[in-house]
């Protein structure tokens, strides 16, 4: 394995559960020196995944939370309380030695406890902040409260995620948390980029809803150029719809208890193939050799592709369907993916990290091969302060005793 | 709070695109922070320049608002890549590049003589992105994939869709398989970019997009890796192992909104009675004594109580009726708003029309004007995913017409009008 790209940049990191610990843990993973601050005083509850479920044993607590493991792996952790006046003396010794500060609090509390950019750029003019929340620090719902799937219903994308005639089903998790901290990450190193090219520090303001606005765009133009709304009576049915137009292109029954399979057919070759697999002489229809004759037929061809589907094993004939060349997917479950996939294994998905109180513990990998400067996954989320005397002593200088000192009364 | 004409971030980086569908959002994210990218397309236009909708439904190379919105602040150049002669252009725009992005099938660039180990030798400092379907090696490497079966088979589909389980998984709309994958690829050139700034150092990154969805699903993934268990899709809600109770409810003027998880607290459920008395529908409500049980607990309800049934559970139940029974009685924005000013965290659900007229995007400035001089009208466009203060994003022009930069890219190569029309000529471009 090469070196560690980031092996020199340091980032002073405040922010948690996925949207914010999601963004640093890249870094992280690419030699970035993240340092998670917590507050000893809830014992980092702020982050509500710090002591949740799920757990890998009988045992609970703090440091036992299994996605707050998965979100902060390779990150130091050190405690910190910023309402003592000995932890507010404390934070901009932090600040002056990191490259970045991040932090995804609702907006405004970073500036109510006097560590807003303009009070760090005091300290370090070059500083990078990086301010993730919901709705941004400025505007009318700057106060509002979000999560995943209020970020996801807001900007557009719950709407557009359904089948025709039902409710919106939207994404059956905080999917812009990861976009959240998707784009958190990209900011923060552009900034790093335009720091090293000119020596200068920024503020990054990120809102959840307006990054996750941007990934509807097509949709948004459709309105604003030819005034056409995306509500319509026929509504939205996001397994048939794409851009551009297929068919059959559609999530169909496959043999077994709540089994599918996805089938794509991007061109009238694509359906010929499919047609001579189906072997019926329905599939044999001349009508349906053009995209035209099968969008026209499409409520009785999609019903007969998945009438022939449902005899089959899904991934037994996504083998099939892909060997000749037509896009195909088993709608995998967790562990088919994880546990039974040879693409993700054979990439290393799914690394295995030694935490200090879990043990060894599978977590998410990194979806790109660098080939020089790969990234590394091994250690496991810090426990809460576990990292005290290393980040204190070792990079501030502080004695042992002051580190107990400070930890006795709560700062630490 | 944008210094006024400050460029962005990548403002010295110059990448070469050889993007279609899967990859352009790669090129965009860079060129809206400043990056010069070059699109080389076929001389007949990239194939999605065919893709609906169209500026007033007329398809045109130059009028598919897909291309226009995946596209902004590129630069177009055709380039016959099947052609000796283009092959060479491609090399020398390469060669004065920091960034090579491609979505090609895994062993097109090789088969061209364009890929990193055909084009390093010469530029060690070259970045090179190859986002493909399964990456560019392994067991199902060159396997077909589109939006939908990468969604699919990567874990987001499992985990969307309804309670009736007779209904299949849900795709989510709007590529965001291939927009996962292009997330990642430009998070990677940027961790690429810093070390080479750092070391001089190029190198290439092999991106795969069935992977980046599968670590893009949250509980679906780790509650497998950490505990074993299965998360089972709900309508409009986080999967899980254990069902949870409905959240969608669809509010009086027709639209949905999500209620997400119900005040424990006494004085929000006191908040909660208040709002009911405030809209006269305290009455309608027949719960209302288990509110007024809840306004004057000396606890928070917690979450173990909850599951065990008794007061506790009742109550919270009752209060759970009580937002979704506002929910259906008033707007559905006046419910977004009302819920959030009383510290709750609910939702509107808005299509994406709705979003761009929203009155806190409005004033955020997140719908941006975008002039297109060859029809003498301007746009709004979804604006900045992120605000960065020093160096801020922007759209500086719209989407390339077709070959737009052809002569001027050519000429900045040093190629002379006589060896372009001699190009053009042969269809190289």
């Amino acid at each position: 394995m090469g070196g560690r790209a980031l092996a020199s940049i340091r980032v002073c990191d405040f922010s948690g559960v996925l949207a914010g610990a999601g963004a640093s843990r890249i870094l992280a993973a690419f030699g970035a020196q993240v340092i998670r601050v917590e507050n000893p005083a809830n014992k980092g509850a702020w982050d509500v995944l710090r002591g949740a479920p799920p757990y890998v044993d009988e045992r609970r607590g703090h440091n036992l939370g299994g996605s707050f493991n998965n979100h902060n792996v390779e990150k130091l952790g050190v405690t910190l309380n910023l309402q003592t006046a000995r932890g507010r003396e404390l934070f901009p010794r932090l600040v002056a030695i990191s490259d970045v500060v991040a932090e995804n609090f609702a907006a405004g509390v970073m500036e109510r406890l006097g560590f807003g950019y303009a009070q760090l750029r005091a300290i370090k003019p070059d500083i990078i902040y990086l301010s993730n929340c919901g709705f941004g620090a400025t505007g009318p719902y700057q106060p509002f409260k979000t999560w995943g799937p209020v970020v996801q219903a807001v900007s557009g994308l719950t709407h557009t995620s359904a089948l025709a005639g039902q409710p919106p089903a939207g994404w059956g998790y905080s999917f812009m948390d990861h976009g959240g901290a998707y784009f958190g990450a990209i900011a923060m190193l552009a900034a790093l980029h335009h720091h090293h090219r000119t020596g200068e520090g920024q503020w990054l303001d990120l809102a959840a809803t307006e990054a996750a606005a941007t990934l509807t765009g097509t949709a948004i133009l459709d309105y604003t150029v030819n005034g056409r709304r995306t509500r319509t009576a026929s509504g939205i049915d996001s397994n048939r719809d794409n851009t551009p137009s297929m068919a059959p292109h559609g999530i169909y029954p496959a043999a077994g208890d709540d089994c599918w399979i996805a089938i794509a057919c991007r061109d009238d070759t694509d359906w010929a193939t499919l047609a001579t697999e189906i072997r019926a002489p329905w599939a044999a229809d001349a009508a349906l050799a053009t995209l035209t004759g099968r969008l026209a037929r499409r409520d009785a061809l999609e019903a007969a592709v998945g009438a022939w589907t449902a005899a089959f094993d899904a991934r037994a004939l996504q083998s099939r369907l892909e060997a000749c060349g037509v896009p195909a997917a088993a709608v995998q479950r967790p562990g088919e993916r994880i546990d039974e996939d040879a693409t993700t294994a054979a990439w290393g998905l799914w690394p295995t990290v030694r935490h200090t109180e879990m043990g060894a513990v599978r977590v998410d990998g990194i979806p790109v091969h660098a080939s020089r400067t790969d990234w590394r996954i091994e250690r496991g989320a810090p426990c809460l302060g576990e990292h005290n005397r290393e980040v204190y002593g070792g990079l501030l200088g502080m004695s042992d005793t002051e580190i107990e000192e400070l930890t006795a009364e709560g700062v630490l | 709070m944008n210094a006024p004409d400050a460029a962005g971030p990548l403002t010295d980086l110059r990448v070469v695109e050889l993007c279609d569908e899967a990859g352009a959002w790669a090129g965009k994210l860079l060129a809206d922070l400043g990056a010069e990218v070059v699109k080389v397309e076929p001389p007949g236009g990239n194939r999605t320049r065919g893709y609906a909708p169209f500026y007033r439904d007329e398809p045109h190379p130059d009028r598919s608002l897909y291309f226009w919105h995946y596209n902004t602040n590129k630069r177009s150049v055709t380039l016959g890549l099947d052609t000796s002669d283009g092959r060479g252009v491609f090399r020398r725009l390469v060669a004065r590049a920091d960034v090579l992005l491609e979505d090609q099938p895994p062993g097109r660039m090789a088969a061209l003589g364009l890929d990193y180990a055909d084009l390093a030798p010469a530029q060690p400092g070259l970045i090179m992105a190859s986002l493909t379907p399964f990456g560019r090696s392994g067991p199902r490497a060159g396997a077909p994939a589109t939006d939908l079966t990468i969604l699919a088979g990567a874990g987001p589909a499992w985990s969307c869709g309804y309670d009736d389980h007779a209904l299949p998984p849900v795709r989510g709309g709007g590529n965001q398989g291939y927009q996962t994958g292009c997330h990642w690829a430009v998070a990677t050139v940027l961790v690429a970019l810093l070390h080479r700034d750092f070391t001089g150092e190029g190198q290439h990154l092999d991106v795969n997009m069935h992977a980046a969805s599968n670590v893009t699903t949250e509980a679906g993934t780790y509650q497998w890796l950490v505990a074993r268990e299965t998360v089972q899709r709900q309508t409009g809600r986080h999967a899980s192992a254990r069902p949870s109770a409905g959240v969608q409810v669809r509010a009086r003027d027709g639209r949905w909104v999500t209620t997400g998880v119900a005040p424990r607290r006494p004085r929000e459920i006191a908040t909660m009675l208040a709002w009911l008395d405030e809209l006269g529908l305290r009455d309608a409500f027949e719960q209302w004594p288990l509110l007024e049980l809840g306004a004057a607990l000396d606890h928070d309800i917690s979450v173990a109580a909850m599951m065990e049934g008794g007061t506790d559970a009742a109550i919270y139940g009752a209060v759970r009726d009580a937002l979704n029974f506002i929910a259906g009685a008033i707007d559905s924005y006046d419910f977004f708003v009302g819920t959030q000013r009383r510290n709750l965290q609910c939702g509107i659900i808005y299509s994406p029309d709705e979003v761009i007229d929203d009155p806190h995007f409005r004033e955020r400035g997140f719908a941006v004007e975008v002039t297109h001089p060859e029809l003498g009208a301007s746009f709004v466009y979804p604006g900045a995913p992120y605000r960065l203060s020093a160096s801020p994003w922007s759209i500086r022009r719209r989407a390339p017409l077709l070959g737009e930069d052809t002569r001027a890219v050519l000429t900045e190569l040093g190629i002379t009008p006589a060896e372009h029309a001699a190009l053009r000529a042969t269809g190289v471009v």
